[in-house]
Order: structure tokens, then sequence, then C-alpha cells
């Protein structure tokens, strides 16, 4: 096989699972990431794993919790409306400390809604994607090549702080081929798991993977040592890629496919004497607070790019603090926004800045 | 009559790419060209979504019932059998895979009897046909479920925007070798209209323009319906 290839993002997403050690796949179709499950069914059997079709995505990320519980990678994939029917099982993940890798190739919602590209589950991704006191890693490639190294690490840090980890992909990127390059010597940075049900014959005290506390007190006292876990994770996991910003005055904060639009934006703004730069968040949670403070030295605005009713925006505003104006630009529903589009905004907030 | 090309392969191979091109060509030769998306396992990326640029180079589009909208019951429209007593030249662009090509199938009958070609798109890029067999493999896959025989193969080895000299002539072994597995032979290579002095003359290299882009690719213009 040549050492560049040409592969859909869905695609590259499930060969780069099979390359980070995952043997376990369970999912239910879904339009826009049929492909991901797809892909599982051809390569699983011929590689000793397991590709299971469950009969729902709730069976699909029980399966997941059963699997991640007895300490191998498991993960499942499915689009916004299917996530929604997962987070029963999520919350079980997070409240049983197992990690788990959990894709999303958002489509628009709400509802069945459609089935074109969307980012309007950024907040079900990053506040709530179940019930209770938990978090969870989320990860937000924009190109088909950064999909496939993400996976490696959601894998790894999940495993590593124990706590299911999210793609949040969308159909865009999740249909879309790019060249990539899939190393297939990388080392595979596994974690041990001695928490894990394997069966003990009697050699040692047993394990129990469990989400259910009987004691107030002390259920109190495990999310508090959960939450000690997720402290350490936004000091230490905040990722994001900045563009053009040393000397902007109007930030784009933009992730996934909308970044790559916000690009293109920064780019002909740039032509046109507008001062533009692009903060792409790479983690949403944690969510990279570190950059955006410290663009409010140098920035006059910052403007929050979106393919949704403006979601991310909430968190620009929290980390800006009222500091600097915050704008939103976006569009829904499955419609894509365009260059020309953006570059329209940030020409209207650089009028008003004068 | 016109004569019919059925343009089928592997998902992700350039299959609407090549389509749109061939199609767009003999409309610029002066001939009447119907182009039928016949996709209807993915509605990304598939020649209805670049039905403005096709209808603008003068080709008339068959769409799927629903194409471009949420329903994804895509269905092929009665104004598929206009293509069975037309003048025009016609182009079938197949979905993807045997699942893509299933749909075909449907019409075997009156497709033999109107007479064909059917155009195999490879391209040694795609990790699941970069090795010859397993692209053979995907041929009789496809031949078996549309209950057509191949008549061709085109190789459409590239990059995208990485695309090369070297990436295309890199891949003549392999064109060579799928359609020697196959016992098909190659029609063509595909080289990017800006490569095509580049190439070897011993070779038939066939120019083709980029019109498969994403909003933020370089000269991309999505067309919705």
């Amino acid at each position: 096989m040549p050492e560049k290839v040409l592969m859909k993002g869905n695609e590259a997403l499930a060969e780069a699972a099979i390359m980070a050690g995952c043997r376990h796949f369970f999912g239910y179709p879904i339009t826009p990431q049929t492909e991901v499950a797809a892909h599982m069914a051809k390569r699983m059997p011929k590689i000793g794993g397991t590709y299971m079709q469950a009969e729902s995505e709730v069976a699909a990320i029980n399966m997941v919790l059963g699997a991640s519980a007895a300490g191998v990678r498991a993960m499942t994939s499915s689009s916004s409306p299917g996530i929604s029917l997962k987070s029963e099982g999520l919350s079980y993940l997070a409240g049983s400390d197992l990690p788990a890798l959990i894709v999303n190739v958002q489509r628009a919602g709400p509802g069945l809604g459609g089935i074109q590209p969307s980012q309007a589950d950024y907040l079900q991704a990053t506040r709530a994607p179940g019930h209770g006191d938990f978090r969870m890693l989320v990860f937000a490639p924009s190109t088909v090549q950064e999909m496939v190294d993400l996976v490696a690490d959601a894998f790894e840090l999940g495993d590593r702080y124990r706590m299911p980890a999210m793609i949040l992909s969308d159909g865009l990127l999740g249909q879309m081929m790019e060249p990539v390059v899939m190393d297939t010597n990388k080392k595979i940075n596994t974690v041990e798991k001695p928490w894990a049900v394997t069966g003990h014959g009697d050699k040692r005290k047993h394990n129990i993977v469990n989400s259910l506390y009987i004691d107030p007190p002390n259920m109190e006292e495990v999310t508090r040592a959960r939450y000690q876990r997720y402290k350490e994770i936004e000091e230490k996991e905040q990722r994001c890629e900045e563009y053009k910003t040393d000397d902007a005055e109007i930030v784009i904060v933009a992730y996934g496919a909308s970044a790559r639009i916000s690009r293109s934006a920064v780019d002909l703004a740039r032509k046109e004497g507008i001062k533009a730069g692009l903060i792409r968040p790479i983690t949403l949670w944690p969510y990279p607070k570190k950059a955006i403070l410290s663009r409010i030295r140098t920035a006059k605005a910052f403007l929050s790019v979106e393919m949704s009713m403006g979601q991310m925006v909430d968190d620009v505003r929290l980390v800006v603090n009222g500091a600097r104006e915050v704008r939103f630009y976006g569009r829904t529903g499955g419609m894509i926004p365009t260059p020309a589009e953006v570059l329209n905004e940030l020409k209207n907030i650089k009028g008003e800045l004068k | 009559m016109g004569g019919l090309t059925i343009i089928c392969g592997h998902y992700g191979t350039g299959k609407t790419n090549l389509a749109m091109n061939l199609a767009i060509d003999r409309a610029r030769e002066g001939k009447s060209v119907t182009l039928v998306d016949m996709d209807i396992v993915n509605p990304y990326f598939t020649s209805s979504v670049y039905a403005d640029i096709l209808r603008e180079n003068g080709v008339s589009v068959i769409s799927p019932l629903f194409a471009g909208t949420n329903m994804e019951v895509t269905a092929i429209p009665a104004s598929m059998y206009s293509i069975f007593d037309t003048a025009d030249e016609v182009i079938i662009d197949a979905g993807g895979d045997d699942a893509g090509a299933m749909i075909l199938g449907r019409f075997s009958g009156e497709i033999k009897k109107k007479g064909y070609e059917m155009i195999c798109v490879t391209n040694m890029y795609r990790p699941m046909t970069a090795d010859p067999n397993d692209a053979a493999e995907m041929i009789r896959g496809i031949e078996a479920v549309c209950r057509l025989k191949a008549t061709g193969i085109v190789n459409n080895s590239h990059l995208k925007d990485l695309t090369a000299v070297s990436t295309v002539t890199d891949s003549l072994p392999y064109a060579k070798a799928v359609s020697e597995a196959a016992g098909i032979p190659l029609l063509f290579t595909t080289v990017p209209r800006g490569l095509i002095n580049g190439m070897p003359a011993d070779e038939y290299f066939y120019p083709v323009d980029v019109y498969v882009l994403v909003t933020w690719e370089k000269g991309a213009r999505i067309c919705r319906q």
C-alpha cells in the first residue's frame, strides 16, 4: 500500500481505531456515520475482532460498557439522534469510571432533523451527554489526518483518566475524502487496567465495576475524586491550533469543518487588509481557555463561527468574560457557511470597530 | 440512438468527478448529453449536488427523487426510462461498491437491449482496493449484483490536491495489474488538466477538471437544488 492514501473521514476514523488496538465495535446504522460501521464490519472479522450490529443504539452503548469493563478498547459510533439514545449508557460509563470511544458524526437537529452536516450537538457533547455530575473528553478534528491522530489520543486519554471520550465529527468531515498517512508502525500507548473485571481465579480480591452507590457520603467522595481528575485534565489537556493570531484584531474561534471555512475567510480578510486570525479548539472539553485568554490583550473582538444557532459562543463568552465583544455567525439545519459569508461578517465587525 | 456509458467502482475512487468530466466533454463536442445520478446509497458528494455545473455546461441531469433534501428514501424517477429511447449520449453515475451498483440490476434487461459500456473506476490510493486482486474482486462483486459486465477500467489514481506527476505515473503498473487480474482492458488513466504536459507519451492519459470539491477548497462552488 502506498504511504499516502485517500480516505473518507468515517473510513479513516474506523481504521485508526483498529490501529489504536480497538477490537470491539458495537453500533447501529445511521447517516452520515454509516461508513464507520461498514468499515468495521469488513475489517473486524479479518483481524480477530468483534463487530456487532446491535438491535438499537441503547443496546450498542451498553455492549461498549460491558466490553470496557472487561478492560478492552471498545467503541461505538452514531449520528446525532443516535447519540441522544446513547446518553443513558454514556452516563453509566462515566459513573462506572470506564473509558470508551464514542463517535458522533453530527447531522442537523433537533428531532430526526436532517442528514446534512451540523455542529448543533456542541452543548450536548460538552455540557450534558447524560444525567449526573460528570465530564467527557471531547475532541474535534478538522481534517481526515487529524481524525486519525485524535482517535489514538482519545483511546489513550480515556484509558488514562478512566472516562469516556468523544470524537465530535460532522457529516462533511465524515464524508469528505482527503489524503492521509496511516502510520501502521505507530506505537500503541496502552494503560494498565488493574480494575478490569477479567476473572481472578481466586488469586486476588474481585473487581467491581458499577455506578450504583448505596451510601450518599461515599458517593459524594467518589464524585469529588472524579472531579479532581477533571481538574487535572483541564490543567493539562487543553488543545488548540492558532492561525495568524499574533497581530489579529478580530479573532475567529471555530472548530471542525467551520474552522476550515474560517481559515479560508481569514486569508480572504488579510488580502483586504483586515487583521483576522483563528483559534481552532481541538479539545472542546477541556476547552482551550488559556489560548483564548492570552488573545484578549491583542484582539478587539472575537467571532464564533459554527454550524449551529450559537452554542460554542457561550464558552467563548465565559472565557472573555465581558473584556471584549464576542460575536456569532452560524448556519444551521444542514446548511454550511461559506468563506465569503464569514468574510462579510469580519467586514461588518471591522466597520464597527472604527 | 445515443450510447450508454455506466460509471461504477469502489466508493471514493472518483466516479462522480469522472462522470461529470465525460459528460461535460461530450457536451462541449456538441453532443446532447444526459447524466443520470444513480447514487441512492449515499446522499453526499453525488452528481446531483453539482447539477448546476452540469446544466450550465449543457448537460441534462436526471436525479434521484428527493435528491438534495433530507428525505433518505432516494428512489429512481420514472424519467429514468427516457434513457432507453433517447438520442442523447447517456452517462450513468452509479453509487459506490456493489451496494451502490445493485440498483442497476433492476434495469439490466433494458440496458443490455440498448447496448452499453461499463467503466469501472479504480484508484491505487484507496486502501481497500490498493491491492490489484482486491480491486478485481470489487469489480466482480459489482458485476454480480448489477448483472452487467464491465467493459473497461479507468485508472483514476489521485491524491486530491496533493496529486503530482509522480502520483499518476506511479499508479501505471497498478492499473495494468488490475486490468490483468480482472481480465478487462484498461481504457485510460486520468490526469489533472494542469499536469497533462508532464506525462509520458507512450500511455493514454485523459485530462480532467476537478468539480467535486468542498466549500473551502480552491474554486469550490457547492450548488444546491
